[in-house]
């Protein structure tokens, strides 16, 4: 029986593990879920005197993407960020974080900016409201300025259909 | 259109190496001989085609492609142009590629010195070693293709992590991973063993050289880790005990016990199951560490969470990997029959004790190092398991084994006496025991734990001499001639073992008695640690190649003697504004004097200063490195050699006969 | 006296038993004293903090709470995992991520005073993530807060 032990040992152990990656979502739902997004008013990039706050968008079903120039996953996502921007499927406010306006302003001029507005959050006080973790992190809020999904990592075209579109169906927009 | 080849290649490599795993597998149960024979040229052939992949990655990284998201994320225009080829295998899909060819490396190495085995056993071996190619090159091509473009391409890159950017750090991953892939060879003689049945005393003389000449580069590895944290962290320790050090402790504590566990069943016959057992473990728990390491579980979950493709990967691998072979092996080992028997006395018996020894800490580690995963994982709350568990484990438990150490090389085979050793060991015991009680006196304090370390450094070396002794004393002729006839292997093993008497004495030293002090220090005012004095003289901008930094300069002298002049600097990373601290080190053989620069405090250039004295650190790099060409001299004796050349003559006749 | 294969093996399994006795036995032992637990500045302000062994906490370094005492070694500042703040000291040298509105992770013991005395500060080596400790902190303290207001 013996012979068999280390066998038995390795499958509790492939257990944990199994335990710990899948059946413990990893991703931890945002508490904003279902949740009113919180408020803030930020000075835009490139305009320092206009501002941009949530409240604006009231009405629509927009996205909040986190996002910053030395981030290269961002740079992965742009693209498609980009062509979601062009078929106009839903607004896209994009939240500098933790960065200096230039840079983001000129990184935007180089590659085209795919964003309605881009506040600036330079502190980072407006992620720790939002529970940021990195770049880049997207928040999808609805006509009523509630937060209904949030994505950690970059948009791929396979996650905007498997979990962005059914929201987005669900809402009617 | 570089990296576009780099990645075609991967997909040659991918399909030669399923021919490399299948058609001499197949042909193996078989007995065909055709089919066996792919395996030799399919090996190679895996190898050339890795090879320029890499070649290609380390191209995109030279020439700044930062149209690879790769070497976007990891490289930078500035990076010296070392350390821009070193980063091709800083990132996760990097080290991955940097694993897959070194084990086609190993590969090739079996498929050349395999000329001596019989034809079914190469194919075999090379056969389970292309499985693991397919493996990790489907990993790589599904899940973390090193080759994705990025579009549009970055202007410049996020550069490499400013801590890598080290040459402890550029050799560090290579011989790690030499260490890590090497115990493949092993892990696929035994596989192969099992899966033929024959598991003679002839399979451990085959895979004996291959796992130490892998446990040595493992020592290297883990020894340029600690090297590499002692110079670059900027805090003075060495071992962390991490989950990343674990990661490659692991392994080396079972590799180790492989080596010992080796020599029982090829002199002897002995333990041949538990053998077999272990060259799967040491592997494993490579295969493990690799995987923890690399996927990020351990340091960050964001990781897995971005990609839970690699995870579900990763888990299935191992699964099958691990769990398959550990099937194979509860339902061959009864095939396995025991050698002749030994007495509870004899080498035999110490080098199980031994084991048993080592493969409870390694247990141990094991638990402290997974732990905190499983805690998490049950939602039981977040907790950490630092290092005083470990030395609260390790230590106590390692010290029996350590002075069984000083025994094992007088015991004879099968049946030793102990009254004769004690008899030949009364007068070292009585050094040892002296030396262990006297020697901390003359340093600062008696400290219990570092009487013990020196007690045992001083048994494991007066044992190492008293073998070398009783092994010359009937040996015919003068004392060089007598030296020079003995085997490498036994050469090697001393060599072993006195590194590792080096090695603890340097830690008994360096960890009892080292001395710290954070101080304020304004230019031109001096501070004292251990009978020396630190004089600030302020600091100068000094600008790298890709980043700036504020240079101190240091003046050390004892007794109104200067000693030495150091220069630490904090630096500011261009590309990523991280801030790093580079410590200046005075190393001699006796002490390090080490200075770290915090932050600084005014306008006058007053900073704060981490001043160390770290006595006898460096008989630690020392001791490893005894260890490592004692590996590879035992590895390298006569008696493989000759193995090879004497079967080589039967397979010569037969093949005329037939 | 060659010991026979029954022997050998009864001598085996006792062997195996003491060594792994002796291993679970330490193992427990140094699980009971050595075992760092983590919690959260919430966590603490409830009072769910032991005050007679070490733990960790972790959250954001709030801004503008660093303060350098006259030795120039000794800092304090606040730890907020943004709904509960405490303060902290710790003297020595920071490591070079420790900034203010980061992630960080201190180790040490809470004073009767409610001041926490670090003995360690960990911050990771990674700019743009923060600890995950950190995150868990920040993370369960948002829910929390919105229960609350529930």
């Amino acid at each position: 029986m013996k012979r068999w032990l280390p066998l038995v040992l390795f499958v509790i152990l492939v257990g944990f593990f199994a335990k710990g990656l899948f059946l413990n979502p990893r991703e931890v739902p945002s508490p904003f879920i279902g949740r009113t997004a919180p408020a803030f008013t930020l000075p835009l990039v490139g305009d320092a005197n206009a501002a941009f706050s949530p409240a604006e968008m009231e009405g629509h079903v927009w996205m909040l993407n986190v996002w910053a120039p030395w981030c290269v996953s961002c740079r992965q996502e742009h693209g498609f960020l980009m062509q979601l921007a062009q078929t106009k499927v839903i607004p896209i406010v994009g939240l500098n974080w933790k960065d200096k306006a230039r840079e983001a302003a000129s990184l935007l001029a180089r590659t085209g900016s795919p964003y309605v507005a881009v506040p600036e959050d330079l502190d980072g006080r407006v992620g720790i409201d939002y529970g940021v973790t990195g770049t880049p992190e997207t928040y999808l809020i609805d006509q009523a300025g509630i937060v209904r999904l949030k994505h950690i990592g970059p948009i791929s075209p396979e996650v905007w259909q498997t979990k962005f579109e059914p929201k987005l169906k669900e809402l009617g927009a | 259109m570089i990296p576009e080849l780099g990645h075609f290649a991967l997909i040659i490599a991918l399909l030669l190496a399923l021919t490399q795993a299948i058609l001499p597998l197949y042909g193996a149960q078989r007995g065909n001989l055709t089919l066996m024979a792919v395996a030799r040229p399919a090996a190679q052939g895996q190898f050339v085609f890795v090879a320029l992949a890499f070649a290609c990655l380390a191209y995109s990284f030279v020439t700044n492609d930062f149209s690879v998201e790769n070497v976007a994320r990891n490289s930078f225009s500035q990076l010296p142009e070392v350390y821009r080829f070193t980063a091709t295998w800083g990132s996760h899909e990097g080290s991955l590629l940097l694993w897959v060819l070194i084990l086609g490396f190993w590969s090739t190495a079996v498929s050349v010195f395999s000329r001596h085995l019989p034809e079914d056993m190469a194919a075999r071996v090379i056969g389970v070693m292309g499985l693991i190619s397919v493996g990790f090159l489907a990993f790589l091509l599904t899940t973390s293709n090193p080759f994705e473009r990025l579009l549009p391409a970055a202007m410049d890159g996020n550069d490499m992590n400013p801590l890598l950017q080290d040459w402890g750090m550029i050799i560090h991953p290579p011989m790690l991973y030499m260490g890590y892939v090497g115990f493949a060879v092993a892990f696929a003689f035994a596989i192969a063993a099992l899966l033929s049945g024959k598991m003679d005393v002839a399979w451990a003389r085959w895979s004996r050289p291959w796992t130490t000449v892998a446990w040595a580069f493992l020592t290297l590895g883990i020894m340029l880790g600690a090297w590499w944290a002692y110079r670059e962290l900027g805090w003075g320790g060495w071992w962390f005990w991490d989950p990343t050090e674990n990661a490659s402790f692991m392994p080396w504590i079972a590799g180790t016990a492989l080596i010992h566990s080796l020599a029982a069943t090829e002199k002897r016959g002995a333990f041949k199951a538990w053998t077999v057992l272990l060259a799967l473990v040491a592997f494993s728990l490579s295969l493990l560490g690799t995987f923890l390491v690399r996927s990020g579980v351990l340091s960050s979950v964001h990781a897995f969470a971005t990609d839970p493709a690699r995870g579900a990967f990763i888990l299935g691998f191992l699964t099958v990997v691990i769990g398959g072979s550990l099937a194979l092996y509860a339902w061959r080992a009864p095939k396995m029959i025991t050698g002749s028997g030994f007495t509870w006395f004899s080498r035999e018996s110490l080098l199980l004790a031994n084991n048993v020894i080592l493969i409870a800490a390694l247990g141990a580690v094991l638990l402290g190092t997974l732990y905190p995963l499983f805690m998490d994982a049950m939602g039981l709350g977040k907790i950490s398991v630092g290092p005083p568990y470990f030395n609260a484990v390790f230590v106590p438990l390692m010290a029996p084994a350590l002075f069984l150490m000083g025994i094992g090389p007088l015991a004879r085979w099968k049946e030793a006496s102990l009254p004769d050793i004690v008899t030949r060991m009364k007068w070292a015991l009585g050094v040892a025991l002296a030396t262990g009680l006297l020697l901390p006196l003359t340093l600062d304090g008696f400290k219990p734990w570092a009487a013990l370390g020196f007690f045992l450094a001083a048994w494991i070396a007066l044992a190492v001499l008293a073998a070398l002794l009783d092994r010359i004393k009937y040996s015919q002729g003068k004392l060089p001639q007598k030296l020079a006839a003995l085997p490498r292997g036994f050469w090697g093993m001393l060599l072993a073992h006195f590194g590792m008497a080096v090695g603890i004495a340097g830690i008994a030293v360096v960890a009892n008695y080292s001395t710290e002090r954070d101080v304020r220090m304004e230019v031109n005012s001096y501070a004292e640690l251990a009978g020396y004095t630190f004089t600030f003289r302020g600091t100068t901008a000094h600008d790298g190649p890709n980043y700036r930094a504020a240079r101190g300069t240091l003046e050390v002298s004892k007794d109104g003697r200067p000693v030495a002049t150091l220069h630490p600097e904090k630096r500011v990373y261009n590309a990523s504004a991280m801030a790093m601290t580079e410590a200046s080190v005075h190393p001699n053989i006796f002490r390090d004097i080490y200075v770290a620069m915090g932050e600084q405090l005014d306008d006058q250039g007053a900073w704060t200063v981490r001043l160390f004295h770290k006595p006898f650190i460096n008989w630690l790099w020392f001791g490893a490195l005894f260890m490592v060409v004692g590996g590879f001299m035992a590895a390298s004796d006569k008696r493989y050699r000759i193995a090879l050349r004497r079967s080589e003559v039967p397979k010569n006749i037969a093949a005329q006969g037939a | 006296m060659a010991m026979k294969p029954r022997h050998r093996k009864l001598a085996l399994i006792v062997l195996v038993v003491a060594a792994l006795g002796v291993a679970v036995a330490l193992v427990l032992n140094a699980f009971n004293s050595n075992l760092v637990f983590f919690f959260s500045p919430t966590q603490v302000a409830n009072g769910e903090a032991p005050t007679s062994r070490a733990f960790r906490i972790g959250g954001l370094v709030e801004a503008g709470s660093i303060r350098r005492e006259a030795d120039g070694l000794t800092t304090r500042f606040v730890v907020t995992d943004t709904a509960k703040s405490m303060p902290v000291t710790y003297t020595g040298i920071l490591p070079d991520l420790f900034k203010e509105g980061k992630g960080v992770v201190a180790e040490g013991r809470l004073g009767p005073d409610g001041l926490f005395s670090a003995t360690q500060v960990l911050a990771k080596h990674d700019e743009n993530y923060m600890p995950p400790e950190a995150a868990s902190a920040i993370e369960q303290a948002q829910k929390a807060q919105l229960t609350v207001v529930e």
